[in-house]
């Protein structure tokens, strides 16, 4: 589109150059050199006249439909739409806020007699924290984006459960086992696969006869991610958090790191939380 | 970040759908259908990149999907608007000069209309525009070219005899088209 010098403004216009100087689409060196061509060439001038007015008269068209009130379904649509990112961010700035607490200052750990507790390290070098940000990062991320979805809120469903255990267990590379959480009221839902930063990682969602649903989030995981690093590799560390707007239960359990998520009470989500350490 | 990034661009959207489909509802519809999907592919939008040229990559591929699912359902079915256009009420001679417009740009092939209206009623640059369509810029750019002599032809052939002086003999050049009639 850059006219050689050699050749000033004699050329006539290319097509292109008509359509860049209609839509004003060139940098405004260009713009003027084509302009200069274009009092040379008088075919060009009364194409670029046509299609100017042309393109004013698209310009014009339908412009009261941009004035009418939004229609009600649209306007849902869109702010469910702009809802579930802000969910999404809310979600995505929690995890990572959540997870600098729990890694950083180690605090809602939670004295309970069965369970093995061990103690984060102050030492604990930043990489291996790091590893635990991501993962509750992307165990919150992955509840806020799948948790509400009414369509396609999994991928494979509890009716093919067999199916779902043994796709999940060879993507993540461990056999899984599915919880049962009926006693507690919530049945399956179904699972998902999603990438994680060391691997496949799997979302179990569960929905109780309210319609609430929690995500059990899972992946392979060094306890020595977490811990330092003379624990023992299946050592187990549990915690709670209720900073956020769900609260999270998080643990990490022979070569196993869990998130479980949900919008229940901390005792509801307790519950919970033990029937699934006590199966797996 | 805008609160309500998405609410923003619906009036827009809305006025698009509405010159690409000639239908108010059909218009509404592909924009609802849009929002949902945006909604639920929240994930593919990368974050800090232009939304509103995402949002009308969203409807494009809806509409191209939906063309192909109705050209499937319709095939052999069709009339060309061309070949039927002597037996469509015949225009209001009082009829705005942007009825008109909206009416040869229905016939303009999609492909050629999209363009067109996202260059001039979108004010989109041509490299958006080729992201939009999934196309390289020179097809942009080629279909630019014939959406706007094609449209030219057609605003300039007098309204009532269109059917006959404009290119729709130009397909088979000698006889009056048979009608395919919808039953």
């Amino acid at each position: 589109m850059n006219p050689s010098p050699s050749t000033p403004s004699s050329r006539p216009l290319t097509n292109d150059e008509i359509h860049a100087l209609v839509d004003g689409q060139a940098a405004p060196a260009q713009l003027a050199a084509l302009q200069a061509r274009l009092t040379l060439d008088a075919d060009a001038q009364a194409t670029v006249l046509k299609w100017q007015r042309q393109r004013d008269a698209l310009r014009g068209l339908l412009q009261q439909v941009e004035q009418e009130p939004v229609p009600a379904s649209l306007l849902s649509a869109g702010q469910a739409a702009t809802g579930s990112r802000q969910t999404l961010q809310q979600w995505s700035r929690w995890g990572g806020m959540a997870a600098s607490a729990l890694l950083v200052f180690g605090a809602g750990w939670l004295s309970h007699g069965q369970w093995e507790m061990t103690h984060l390290s102050s030492g604990t070098p930043m990489s291996k924290a790091a590893h635990g940000r991501e993962f509750i990062h992307q165990a919150a991320l992955a509840h806020a984006v799948y948790a509400p979805e009414v369509r396609h809120p999994v991928e494979v469903t509890a009716a093919q459960q067999e199916h779902l255990v043994q796709w999940l267990s060879k993507r993540v590379g461990k056999p899984l086992k599915v919880p049962q959480l009926s006693d507690q009221g919530f049945d399956l839902v179904g699972g998902r696969l999603l990438p994680g930063n060391e691997g496949a990682r799997a979302q179990f969602m569960f929905q109780n006869a309210g319609g609430q649903r929690v995500t059990l989030y899972l992946g392979v995981m060094d306890a020595n991610s977490f811990n330092s690093s003379n624990t023992a590799r299946d050592e187990t560390a549990f915690r709670f958090s209720s900073d956020g707007p769900v609260p999270s239960f998080y643990w990490v359990d022979q070569g196993f790191g869990y998130a479980l998520t949900g919008a229940l009470t901390r005792e509801g989500l307790l519950a919970l939380a033990e029937a699934i350490y006590r199966q797996l | 970040m805008n609160p309500q990034p998405i609410v923003n661009h619906i009036p827009a959207l809305r006025r698009y759908a509405r010159a690409l489909t000639g239908d108010a509802w059909a218009a509404d519809d592909l924009v609802q259908d849009t929002l949902e999907r945006a909604c639920s592919k929240w994930r593919l939008w990368l974050v800090g990149s232009d939304l509103r040229a995402w949002l009308f990559t969203v409807m494009h591929n809806l509409l191209v999907n939906q063309v192909r699912q109705s050209a499937r359902q319709a095939s052999g079915r069709t009339v060309n608007i061309d070949d039927v256009a002597h037996e469509l009420p015949a225009p209001d001679a009082n009829l705005a000069p942007l009825l008109d417009l909206q009416r040869c740009l229905l016939r303009l092939p999609q492909e050629q209309r999209v363009v067109l209206l996202l260059v001039t009623m979108e004010d989109m640059g041509y490299a958006d525009v080729a992201r939009i369509t999934g196309v390289p810029i020179g097809t942009v750019m080629s279909r630019l070219s014939r959406a706007r002599s094609r449209l030219q032809e057609l605003m300039d052939a007098p309204a009532h005899v269109h059917a006959h002086t404009t290119d729709s003999a130009s397909a088979d050049g000698k006889s009056a088209p048979a009608l395919r009639r919808l039953k």
